[in-house]
């Protein structure tokens, strides 16, 4: 629970006038200064990338889906067609200055190398994710008895691309594991609305139904 | 027998194709002696002269202009009738007013590469030393090479950087030179269904079309002109076996099955039982009518020496270093010629180049030839990428 101590102040996060950007969208664009170069790993269709260049911001994207991909190209957004398990590996160090898995974490086969991956290729990476020690996944598990599903997590075990569901204490585990170092961390209600900070971090893995957090690399061993 | 004869004799006569290769209908850059054109085999080229066409209005900052770099059996005339054929030019689909390639909106500009028949300089032009054909007295000539010559045309032209340099096959090699030699002339590249080198598949079949032309005995070792013959039946057997690599299973087997030629029953002979077969043979014979055979073979030939790595030690990622032009990387599914994986090698050197690039795979069955086809998701792509092009160099509402 070390971490508490390392969550900094939230900044405000500028209202979404038009209602057109995601609230976590809005969140991960207040973490990052004009002028950066990003990669978007997963950025379906390229939603987040619109709001980041249109607060000048050079984006790029990599996407799974082609219909995702050819989308966010027809938008005139730099996407490529790639895997974040797989083609990460292409990418040269220190390539970029922030690195986002946005909600994609949970898909990937292999969780530990990707986010290694993107603390290699960006500076800083900014990851958000389902938090599946979230109040109402556990009451589904407990009460109900089955898989949990949420209006933001709809599919069913057996079609669901999610294969490595954690919590946001699972996260931090693996965050120290491999040594990254947590500059901010986040964890947003049922409405996209972030989790007081003066609470305790058992309220956040209960009450968070994602998190997002930014990192960068530890101090040891780098 | 049966095979040959069902070819038949061009209906374009040769000296329709060789006035057509010497005096272009279209119009035509000429450069002297004291402009040569340095070759990579280290002969320079002089005199020679480039045919191209142009479409649309260059605008007061010359800030519109788009290369279409052609593929290897195609030219110059991408949105006209074509003065030897009479056809629609061969990408009206995606050039004209209100297309992806705008010409409203932007200069487009297609010339014939050098080693072509269509204009610019190539083994069927005039050897000012002997006032004969060229044929095989011919430099060799590169892919570096054409794209030499069309840097000679746009400093003719006055056009210092262009707004993109587009083009598939053959012309996507092109276009990737381009970028990889003028960078800086270069503000958005969009190469289609290419590669950055030529792969050993690619070079077998090519050998086999030009051993087809070769093997064909009016070839007369590329000195058919003075014998007023053309070897059409080696040409259309070239032309027959790339036709095949430019389409798919899938495409072949929806168009035309096992199904029959105008019969019922098999004649248990040689003749195109086959609806594919009779299909192959007017490609075959339609572009024999059109294309010059040595032009074939220096062409091909050009695509096989294809290979930027080895221009810049192995490394692909270095022929892009530093690189400020936008790419936009397409390929198609079912492309066996030109594999996706091939495109995803060149994003992952753009990658690690850090340059701005786009890659979309699109989902067909109708194969390499994809580009030349009504794709509408490609259209939507190509026009996007243009648009946030001209967007990005301040473009908005310019030429109306």
């Amino acid at each position: 629970m070390a971490v508490q101590e390392q969550v900094l102040p939230l900044g405000g996060i500028a209202p979404d006038r038009t209602g057109k950007y995601r609230t976590d969208h809005l969140l991960v664009a207040e973490m990052i200064p004009a002028g950066s170069k990003v990669l978007d790993v997963g950025c379906g269709d390229g939603e987040l990338l619109q709001l980041l260049e249109s607060r000048g911001i050079d984006g790029r994207g990599i996407e799974l889906s082609r219909e995702g991909v050819n989308r966010c190209v027809a938008k005139g957004l730099a996407v490529v067609q790639g895997d974040a398990d797989t083609d990460l590996v292409n990418y040269p160090d220190d390539a970029f200055d922030y690195v986002i898995l946005s909600q994609t974490l949970q898909a990937t086969r292999q969780p530990k190398p990707v986010l290694e991956n993107l603390l290699r290729i960006g500076r800083r990476a900014i990851v958000s994710f389902p938090n599946f020690g979230f109040w109402k996944m556990r009451l589904q598990l407990l009460v109900g008895g089955h898989m949990p599903r949420t209006e933001n997590l709809p599919a069913t075990w057996y079609d669901t691309p999610n294969i490595h569901f954690c919590t946001i204490k699972d996260f931090v585990q693996l965050c120290d594991e491999i040594n990254v170092k947590m500059e901010r961390a986040v964890a947003l209600d049922l409405y996209g609305r972030p989790v007081p900070l003066n609470l305790p971090w058992w309220v956040w893995n209960m009450f968070g139904e994602q998190g997002v957090f930014l990192l960068s690399r530890g101090e040891k061993g780098r | 027998m049966t095979q040959l004869q069902s070819v038949p004799s061009p209906s374009i006569h040769s000296e329709d194709r060789a006035h057509e290769a010497d005096h272009p209908t279209s119009p035509v850059a000429k450069f002297g002696i004291e402009q040569p054109l340095k070759l990579d085999c280290g002969i320079d080229l002089a005199p020679f002269q480039i045919a191209y066409q142009t479409y649309g209005d260059l605008n007061a900052d010359r800030s519109n202009a788009i290369l279409i770099c052609h593929a290897l059996t195609l030219d110059q005339h991408v949105a006209n009738v074509h003065p030897l054929t009479g056809k629609a030019g061969w990408w009206e689909i995606m050039v004209g007013p209100g297309r992806p390639l705008d010409t409203d909106k932007y200069f487009i500009i297609c010339s014939n590469v050098i080693g072509g028949c269509m204009g610019s300089t190539g083994p069927a032009s005039t050897n000012p030393a002997t006032g004969k054909a060229w044929g095989l007295d011919f430099p060799i000539i590169t892919i570096p090479d054409m794209v030499r010559a069309q840097a000679m045309l746009l400093d003719r032209l006055g056009i210092e950087t262009l707004l993109c340099v587009i083009g598939g096959s053959m012309g996507g090699m092109q276009v990737l030179q381009w970028t990889a030699a003028y960078p800086e002339r270069v503000f958005s590249a969009l190469p289609v269904a290419c590669s950055t080198r030529h792969s050993a598949q690619n070079i077998a079949f090519h050998e086999l079309g030009r051993q087809a032309v070769m093997a064909d005995p009016d070839w007369h070792h590329g000195r058919y002109f003075e014998r007023s013959t053309h070897p059409h039946r080696g040409l259309a057997v070239a032309r027959m076996a790339g036709h095949i690599t430019y389409l798919s299973d899938a495409a072949l087997h929806r168009k035309f099955g096992r199904r029959m030629q105008d019969r019922e029953l098999p004649t248990f002979s040689f003749d195109a039982d086959f609806q594919v077969e009779s299909y192959l043979r007017y490609q075959g014979s339609s572009f024999v009518e059109r294309f010059d055979a040595n032009s074939y073979l220096y062409l091909t030939r050009a695509m096989d020496y294809f290979d930027i790595a080895a221009d810049h030690d192995g490394v692909l990622a270095e022929a892009f270093r530093g690189i400020k032009t936008r790419f936009c990387v397409v390929s198609f599914t079912s492309d066996w010629l030109f594999p996706t994986s091939e495109s995803r090698a060149l994003v992952h050197a753009l990658n690690a180049s850090s340059a701005r690039v786009s890659f979309a795979e699109i989902e067909t069955d109708r194969g390499h030839d994809a580009f030349l086809l009504d794709v509408p998701e490609f259209f939507d792509i190509s026009r996007a990428f243009l648009e946030s092009a001209g967007k990005a160099r301040g473009l908005d509402g310019a030429g109306g």
